[in-house]
């Protein structure tokens, strides 16, 4: 007789490891399948910002709650709190950081309006051209790369089952519970939790469940080592550049520039006609990049629905399935909002609400 | 429209030979090369400060081939760092590359790939001191500069670039004070019987040996480097006989050879970044040199439009190699419709017979089981980031398998070499403690760039006013 889990979480990216590990310690047997391996979706290969400038009015409380997380978690994922400066370069650009982090410090955020005089006393490096300034002392970054070799870790100390390079392609379900179906193995579970990042519109549609799920193809870039430029993670108003250098003197640039292909065809690509206008963003905001050499951009997917809210919660009318993902922000929320899924799973009250996976999608363009 | 119907990566023999070809036909070609003149690898020209030096068979093919290529207005830029491969919607090819300090870009139809090869290494401990340089590293030196790597000099390691270099140096002028040759004397006398399909190389190759001979080198066969010494510089090295798996026998003895200089290196590994980029599948070939894209004679990839030539699509050497840049040239004329096909089996059996010697004497450096126990523990495998035989082990054994989990973990092949260089050791390390096959390890994602990327290139005259900053994130 194979084994009947407590619950089977497709999917090893933070969302999936983070909720297995909180079930676990609460008691349940747990197998979580990994169709590439841990950490290497978009928790591995993200720009690590632990922002709270970047993140969603609505989501400020997790983001809060996750950035307590990650503190804890410390130097094994390379977090530092390092504060972080968001640039605008002209009115346009002042007017839009004006109103977002106002909104953004109503609801928690420790984000104040910096002069621009006092931002080139701390980062001399970065552009005179800046023309308004915020600034939120709690902002930093963790190394996404360790993100695997993090959960991984703490996997192998845990009595959860894990099984990297086992892609589930079935599912079946009765009343009894759930049969999932990798190539050539299947494992059985009660519960099932979809935790499938940039993967997830497919996934559940092995279940008939068709979502409205858009997979984005963020891109990210890295340079050689250099001697300090900067000290602080630097962002800009509309939210499409981040930049911080590492403790080896690379620096890391991001911003959510779009990258082409789809999960269905492997990794994504980088796209030459998006990767130079973020590199000349950057550059623009700091011009001393110009002495350094990208050696590595690379593109990760990021899942969303039309509202740009998380799914997290009970999927479909299928009693026992679950699902946790499309969370903007998901590196710096993942690891409280799998806790709070976690607790939903067990029936525990909530801390903060989830996100009802069935309700009707809005647009949000803004 | 495209700008070009072909662009060809990479100006060596393979390269040069399908631009040749392709332009009788009266296709518009491109062809991009990061050295400063055409010739590749074997056909590397001299340094213009140079003025005179004595000719080889390669200075004056390669002049001859340096030439052909002017006179049949091929579109040749040298200097030319292809960075980034992309296929665009309308089916087109994408190349971006860098040249004089400036980011351009072309569309083709076609892309011939014939990047060559690169030098493999497996490192021991000191591997990373100065004075320390691979063997196809020094041959390059040579024919470029007409330098040598110092006063006295150890070569070590396998194949036909072992005998090559230590020649070069005595040629010009300089002192060997060992050859440590993994090889045993049987391993050439087996070869030698398929090197036969050249014997005018052969015949050469014996010249080099009785030069070697007659300065007294002292040759250590079957016998490796187990440590080079050294604070700041190598002082001198220790060898060690090797088991027919290539494994160090010493036991503790240590013979000691004092050295300023070492030139090693353990055959070659096709350079297979560009076609990587490009989707195209790789297989793993050890006689071949280890992982390289799959084509058919005509260098045929299975990615549409993709064809590659030369030491890229297998090592079948130099000789082999014009003849694939030609067999490729006539796939791509006839894929873009521009000839008929053609009889081309006499071009196929002489490509055949020609790599006959490449592959002998790429079987010569093909790495046995026992050379990886070599590798101490505490040997620098990644030199971009400094990481050590051991943290790969750790990181391998608490299951992190496959090469993108290990890179991401340890940040071996994060540096600028983007792991083309240690990416062959990593798994061979993984082999020993996942019993894995290469193929079942399979390849890190290759991202661009393909070359690191000036970013004072890419940030040339923008007007911020212009950037096509996307609508902002959602509030
Ligand atoms: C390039 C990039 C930059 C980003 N930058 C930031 C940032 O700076 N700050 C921030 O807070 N957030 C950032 N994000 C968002 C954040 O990385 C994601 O929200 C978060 O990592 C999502 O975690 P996940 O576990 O849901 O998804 P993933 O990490 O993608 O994990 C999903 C896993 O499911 C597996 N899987 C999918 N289908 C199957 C199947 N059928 N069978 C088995 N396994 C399957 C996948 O292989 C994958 O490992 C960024 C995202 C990207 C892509
Ligand atoms: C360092 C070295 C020394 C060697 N010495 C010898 C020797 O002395 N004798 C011998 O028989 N064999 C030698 N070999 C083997 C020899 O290189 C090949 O057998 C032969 O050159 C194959 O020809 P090819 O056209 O495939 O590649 P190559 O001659 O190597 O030509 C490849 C060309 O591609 C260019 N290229 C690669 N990537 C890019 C890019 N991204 N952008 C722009 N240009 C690019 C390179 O600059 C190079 O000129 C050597 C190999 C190496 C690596």
């Amino acid at each position: 007789m194979t084994k009947n889990y407590d619950i089977a979480i497709i999917g090893g990216g933070i969302m999936g490891c983070a909720t297995a590990l909180h079930l676990a310690e609460a008691g349940m047997s747990v197998i979580l399948l990994e169709k590439d391996d841990i950490g290497q979706g978009a928790s591995g290969v993200n720009a690590g910002t632990l922002s709270l400038q970047i993140k969603r009015v609505k989501l400020m409380p997790y983001a809060l709650k996750g950035h307590h997380e990650w503190q804890k978690m410390g130097d094994k994922v390379g977090f530092v709190k390092t504060g972080g400066y968001t640039l605008a370069f002209n009115q346009r650009e002042a007017k839009l950081l004006e109103e977002r982090m106002t909104l953004k410090r109503e609801a928690g955020a420790n984000i104040e309006f910096v002069s621009p005089q006092i931002l080139f006393e701390n980062e001399p490096n970065i552009s005179k051209k800046v023309m308004a300034v915020s600034y939120c002392a709690d902002d930093g970054y963790a190394n996404s790369s360790l993100t695997g070799q993090y959960y991984r870790n703490l996997l192998n100390h845990s009595s959860v089952d894990y099984l990297e390079q086992n892609q589930i392609v079935k599912i079946d379900h009765s009343d009894k519970g759930f049969s999932v179906h990798t190539e050539s193995q299947q494992y059985k579970a009660k519960r099932l939790l979809l935790a499938c990042g940039g993967w997830m519109k497919q996934a559940a549609a092995l279940l008939d469940v068709d979502l409205p799920i858009q997979a984005r193809v963020n891109t990210v870039s890295v340079t050689e080592r250099s001697p300090t430029l900067i000290s602080n993670v630097i962002g800009h108003a509309t939210g499409l550049l981040t930049m911080k250098q590492k403790a080896n003197g690379s620096i890391l640039i991001g911003g959510g520039w779009q990258g082409t292909g789809s999960p269905n065809e492997g990794r994504g690509k980088v796209h030459a006609q998006t990767l130079i206008p973020n590199i000349q963003l950057a550059q623009y905001a700091l011009p001393a990049l110009s002495a350094l050499r990208i050696i590595r951009s690379w593109t990760g997917f990021e899942a969303n629905v039309p509202d740009f809210y998380p799914l997290a919660g009970a999927l479909g009318n299928i009693a026992n399935a679950y699902i946790l993902g499309c969370v903007r922000g998901g590196f710096t929320i993942g690891p409280y909002i799998s806790k709070l899924m976690g607790d939903y799973i067990l029936g525990n009250e909530l801390e903060l609400p989830l996100f009802n996976p069935n309700r009707q999608f809005t647009e949000t363009g803004k | 429209m495209s700008d070009f119907d072909l662009i060809i990566i990479g100006a060596g023999a393979a390269g040069s030979h399908a631009a040749l070809e392709a332009a009788k036909a009266g296709a518009k070609i491109l062809m991009l090369d990061e050295q400063a003149e055409a010739g590749g690898q074997v056909w590397r020209a001299k340094s213009p400060s140079i003025i005179s030096a004595p000719k080889t068979p390669e200075t004056i093919a390669g002049d001859k081939l340096r030439s052909d290529l002017k006179s049949n207005n091929i579109l040749h830029i040298a200097n030319a760092r292809v960075w980034q491969i992309e296929k665009n919607n309308d089916d087109l090819w994408n190349i971006g590359y860098l040249n004089n300090g400036q980011l351009h870009n072309a569309t083709c139809k076609a892309i011939i790939a014939a990047t060559g090869a690169q030098e493999r290494v497996i490192p021991v401990v000191g591997a990373q001191l100065p004075g320390v340089i691979g063997l196809a590293a020094a041959t390059a030196l040579f024919k470029q500069h007409l330098t040598i790597p110092g006063k006295q000099t150890i070569v070590a390691g396998c194949g036909p670039l072992l005998i090559f270099t230590a020649y070069e140096i005595l040629r010009l002028g300089g002192k060997i004070t060992a050859i440590v040759s993994l090889n045993s004397k049987t391993d050439w006398a087996k070869a030698s019987i398929n090197m036969m399909a050249r014997p005018d190389l052969l015949l050469r190759g014996a010249g080099w040996l009785a030069k070697i001979a007659a300065a007294r080198t002292p040759i250590y066969w079957q016998s490796t480097i187990t440590e080079i010494i050294g604070d700041t510089h190598i002082d001198s090295v220790n060898i060690s006989r090797v088991d027919a798996n290539w494994s160090s026998v010493s036991q503790g003895r240590k013979t000691n050879i004092k050295a300023d200089s070492l030139c090693m290196g353990h055959g070659l590994n096709p350079a297979i970044e560009a076609t990587k980029l490009a989707d195209a599948t790789h297989i793993y070939t050890p006689e071949l040199g280890g992982w390289h894209v799959k084509t058919d004679d005509f260098g045929r990839t299975d990615k549409v439009g993709l064809f590659a030539a030369g030491d890229n699509a297998g090592i079948y050497g130099a000789g082999a190699a014009p003849y694939r840049g030609k067999l490729a040239a006539i796939a791509v004329l006839q894929f873009l419709k521009l000839a008929n096909a053609e009889n081309t089996d006499r071009l196929v059996a002489r490509m055949k017979s020609a790599a006959k010697f490449g592959l002998a004497t790429t079987k010569l450096t093909v790495l046995r089981a026992g050379m990886i126990k070599n590798t101490q523990q505490t040997a620098i495998i990644c030199r971009c980031e400094t990481v050590s035989r051991q943290q790969l082990e750790i990181e391998i054994s608490s299951g992190a398998l496959s090469p993108n989990a290990i890179k991401s973990g340890t940040r071996c092949g994060m540096g600028p070499c983007g792991g083309r260089y240690c990416s062959d050791v990593v798994a061979l390390i993984n082999q020993t403690i996942s019993g894995k096959t290469r193929q079942q390890i399979g390849l890190a994602t290759h991202r661009p760039p393909l070359r690191p990327l000036p970013i004072s290139a890419i940030a040339q005259n923008f007007d911020y006013d212009d950037l096509p900053i996307p609508a902002p994130a959602p509030l």
